[in-house]
């Protein structure tokens, strides 16, 4: 192993500036003469725009302009397109409504963008915009999911009758009702995945930065992937060519999804930034972020599971109701679908499985991909329905699952929907999550705590899930209208000191570190020595960004093909200046040796006679040592493993605390273990959350009653108890890291094993069902209704 | 406009401002300390503490003309010089930070625990900081800063001899 290399728990190269208060997010960038933008929005979930009056506000001091989407009609802006085009079951295309960046005629969500006011300062546009006279004509408004397709629903869209944009199927349903004909015993269950807030804690900003001189755009902006911004504002909604559009992503404050997409207000800067001849900033307030970012989940399911008479999985049958709100935000379509339905087979040899999902309209905020995206649905729909199962059958919870299981010797495993498992080893992940929970004793601490009147209980989840998006062939085949390969660059300069640029981009999933340890394994460099580059598309030569557990299995082995490459390069030279065979030649521990002898040139020697190539054989071998590579995965990866939560309820109030998280994951390769369990800290407290006490509500009017951290409930420090961290790791077979994905995991499997265990609790008394989140509200409600009584109502 | 003037990091400094202009507003925007953040707008999130005259506050929920006179010190007053704050380092040392976005305030408010409370447990770091949201750690890693840091200023404060037990009240 190198010194710093893959596996060492290297302290985050990263860190330095944020700690200093030196970080560079986009909000504490300033460019000279910039003006700012408020974004006016609607107060009204539907209603018809009648009159925009705009004289007040421009009289007001500072104001320099106020655009509305006649404005931007005029200069023939285009909409936020739609990045997956799903096709119903009878193969039309999904609806594609239009997504101007500001609204012509019709607001459709609370926050719907209507105008924005631009002004010397902040607070200037912030006034004048209260100045602003907009005449709304409200309209019905349709929010939730069972509303939205009940006969006589308000249209969002008059092109989507009964609000649908697609009614999808994936899976052999003839097969499935086959296996039902057969089956033993059918479990059904029905389910709500809650809607939740994704809350990075940077709030989104823009700056657009219009420069005449070279008739060329900058934007700077919180985004987790400035190249595929770069494609979808300069292709589809501004017209500008590549070589005269750069985006800047710089430090982003977190982004668990909702950075990924193209929003309105990037491109609304970037336009009036060349409208005004001076740059545009806009930074979105936390209250404007609730009702502008994308949401996340806002599912409802219904499942059946047949099992045979020994409790095997034969088939399982599913039919999802999922909200897109209210426009198609960039992966809102792919999310409930090709990103969830695929995994329904879950660990599990399930023989068969049909999934049905219907996207819908609503006058909500656009839902998107949010942490997890689509898996956490399927996942949280098939642990609730397997413990179902246990209970309606009578065999252990653990038992049932050990029955079906995909063997470990089953790999690589071929699901029913299309995916192949190249690894895994779900059997030793439950029982190592078994035994660091302590299941086994779990009993005693039951009836302890029921000593005290305290209601324990104990749930768990096995899992697997999808990642490292994606082989751009499969993704292509099903709708994606891009490829999802990525791109990387090493530069070795003449010193011997790296340069890599990557298209991943770093919101905190400490890349800068990561990547230079897997430079610092393959060259032999020390990772100090090496400088990650990312976040610019003037910089790095592709990238399709940060998401779906990416950016390691994807960018990081681009990374390895380039160094690959430039392994291949060094060797050339040293075999040049040791007059040798490159054949001969072996690379070890940063040094080039001919094989049997001690004959060697250092990576840094070689690194120099790049640069410096006095008496090169130009016509065999070039100067320099710089190479690039790009990576389009083989299939995705796939984590996997099991989640134990243990929680007590107070009875008398409801509450739920939770006691113990235990999980025992496979993540692939670990190149720093202290990272893998930040990220899985991460996503697990993010899961947590789901389950116990975030849940974004609309009321029937389509107004967002959370609509900031008054009334949105962000789990905090006293809410969570430190997780006990496990890992089980079989290698990715088909990257050349051998590496998965972490990101993720966390609020892919914690849900179910949280809502199992609160189940678990409350089953003496009765409850036997029950949606997230797992307020004391909620459980105080079933505890009372289990036992006949009415709680008072709200 | 109203001129304010206050230490900020043990300089002086007076500034003309709009009255209604809040103190993280001043620190970001007037003097260019773009380490405090503004993470909400309901004074949740934390993302924005300093320390007004020893005391952590956030610096969203006061003006700037109220800290006339004050001492303010801001995550870039922490460190001393090159040589990072017990606290700085307990957090590079244990993980307690990925995007860095609510670090600052996080720190500051840590910062000022310690001082009202030099060995506190698990749980009391997890109430103190009730008021600072992170998305990104699940917060055992920042808790786990947090009593690494303790520890190491207890230390540090029991090492110069003579050593003594009993020497904090």
């Amino acid at each position: 192993m190198t010194a710093g290399g893959i596996g060492e728990p290297l302290l985050r190269k990263e860190d330095r500036r944020f700690l200093l208060g030196k970080g560079r997010y986009t909000d504490d960038l300033n460019l000279p003469h910039q003006a700012h933008a408020y974004v006016v929005r609607s107060p009204h979930a539907s209603a018809r725009v009648a009159s925009i009056d705009a004289s007040r506000a421009l009289a007001m001091p500072g104001v320099l302009a106020v655009f509305t989407g006649a404005d931007l009609a005029a200069d023939q802006v285009g909409g936020l397109p739609c990045g997956w085009l799903i096709k119903s079951k009878d193969g039309s295309p999904m609806v594609e409504p239009p997504h101007p960046p500001l609204v012509t005629d019709r607001v459709r969500h609370v926050g719907d963008q209507v105008a924005v006011v631009v002004a010397e300062t902040h607070a200037q546009a912030k006034a004048a915009a209260r100045e602003l006279e907009v005449e709304y004509e409200t309209l019905p408004a349709v929010a939730r999911l069972r509303d939205a397709v009940a006969p006589g629903a308000p249209a969002v869209w008059a092109e989507a009758p009964g609000n649908v944009c697609f009614d999808w199927e994936l899976g052999d349903r003839a097969a499935v009702e086959a296996a039902f004909a057969r089956a033993h015993r059918v479990v059904e269950i029905e389910l709500v995945n809650n809607r939740l807030v994704p809350n990075a804690m940077e709030p989104r900003a823009a700056i657009g930065d219009y420069d005449a001189a070279d008739d060329r755009y900058t934007l700077y902006t919180t985004s987790q992937n400035p190249h595929l911004i770069r494609l979808l504002m300069g292709a589809f909604v501004l017209k500008i060519p590549e070589h005269k559009l750069r985006v800047v992503a710089p430090d982003v404050g977190g982004g668990f999804g909702s950075k990924i997409f193209h929003y309105a207000e990037e491109a609304i800067v970037t336009w009036a930034s060349r409208k005004l001849g001076r740059p545009v900033k806009w930074v979105a307030e936390r209250t404007e972020a609730f009702v502008s970012d994308a949401h996340g989940r806002d599912h409802v399911t219904r499942a059946r599971l047949a099992l045979d008479k020994d409790g095997h999985f034969l088939a399982l049958r599913v039919e999802t109701l999922a909200n897109l709100g209210a426009y198609l935000s960039t992966f809102a379509t792919v999310t409930p679908t090709y990103l969830s339905a695929p995994l329904l087979g879950g660990p599990y040899t399930t023989e068969a499985v049909y999934a049905e999902v219907k996207g819908v309209f609503t006058h909500t905020v656009p839902v998107d991909a949010y942490r997890g995206a689509g898996r956490p649905e399927a996942t949280y729909l098939l642990e609730r329905l397997v413990d179902k199962a246990a209970r309606e059958t009578g065999i252990d919870r653990v038992e049932l699952r050990r029955k079906n299981l995909i063997p470990s010797d089953a790999f690589p495993y071929q699901t029913p929907l299309a995916f192949t498992y190249d690894s895994g080893d779900y059997q030793a992940t439950l029982e190592l999550a078994l035994r660091e929970s302590e299941y086994a004793s779990f009993e005693a601490r039951r009836a302890e705590a029921a000593a005290r009147g305290k209601l324990r209980g104990i749930g768990l989840s096995t899992y697997v899930e999808a990642c490292g998006l994606a082989p751009s062939a499969v993704a292509g085949s099903l709708g994606c209208r891009a490829g999802l390969y990525d791109a990387a660059s090493v530069r070795v300069h003449p010193t011997g000191s790296v340069t890599v640029y990557t298209g991943a981009h770093s919101h905190g999933q400490g890349h800068e570190t990561t990547f230079a340890q897997i430079v610092a394994e393959r060259l032999g460099v020390a990772p100090e020595a090496v400088e990650i580059v990312h976040g610019d598309t003037d910089k790095i030569p592709f990238g399709m960004g940060t998401y779906g557990s990416r950016s390691l299995a994807v960018c990081g082995s681009a990374i390895a093909k380039a160094l690959d490459k430039i392994v291949a390069k060094s060797k050339k030279i040293a075999a040049h200046l040791l007059e040798s065979d490159p054949g001969d030649l072996e690379f070890e521990a940063g040094a080039f040796r001919v094989a049997g002898t001690d004959r060697q040139k250092s990576f840094g020697e070689v690194a120099f006679a790049a640069y410096v190539p006095h008496n090169f054989p130009h016509e065999s071998l070039e100067p320099g040592l710089d190479e690039s590579a790009f990576y389009d995965p083989k299939n995705f990866t796939f984590p996997g493993g099991c989640h134990v939560a243990e929680v007590e309820i107070d009875p008398e109030t409801g509450e739920v605390e939770l006691a113990r998280v235990t999980v025992a994951d496979d993540v692939g390769r670990v190149i720093n273990p202290v990272i893998v369990d930040g990220q899985i800290h991460g996503g697990l407290a993010q899961g947590i959350g789901q389950a116990l006490c975030e849940n974004c509500v609309y009321d029937d009017e389509g107004q967002l009653l959370s609509g900031s951290f008054m009334t949105y409930a962000m789990p905090r420090a006293a809410d969570l108890p430190n997780f006990k961290v496990g890992l089980h790791v079989t290698h990715c077979t088909h990257n050349p890291l051998g590496v998965k994905g972490v990101g993720e995991i966390g609020s892919i499997g914690v849900p179910p094993a949280v809502m199992n265990a609160v189940l678990d609790a409350l089953a003496p008394a009765g409850v036997t069902h029950l949606d997230m989140p797992a307020t004391s509200e909620r459980v105080w409600r079933a505890l009372r209704e289990a036992r006949g009584q009415k709680g008072p109502t709200p | 406009m109203a001129k304010v003037s206050l230490t900020v990091n043990r300089k002086l400094a007076s500034v003309d401002i709009e009255p209604s202009t809040l103190l993280v507003e001043l620190l970001r925007e007037k003097l260019g300390l773009t380490g405090t953040h503004v993470g909400c707008d309901t004074s949740q999130c934390g993302a924005c503490v300093v320390h007004v005259g020893g005391q952590s506050v956030k610096a969203c929920t006061m003006l700037a003309i109220e800290a006339e006179g004050a001492e303010v010190v801001t995550v870039e007053g922490l460190a001393e010089g090159e040589r990072l704050h017990p606290m700085q380092e307990a957090f590079r040392n244990e993980h307690g930070l990925q995007c860095g976005f609510c670090t600052p305030g996080m720190m500051m408010s840590a910062v000022d625990l310690l001082r009202h409370n030099p060995d506190p447990t698990e749980r009391e770091v997890r109430a103190w900081l009730e008021g600072n949201i992170c998305r990104c750690t699940g917060y055992q890693n920042i808790v786990k800063a947090v009593l690494a840091c303790a520890r190491a200023m207890r230390e540090r404060a029991a090492a110069p001899p003579p050593a003594s037990k009993g020497g904090r009240s």
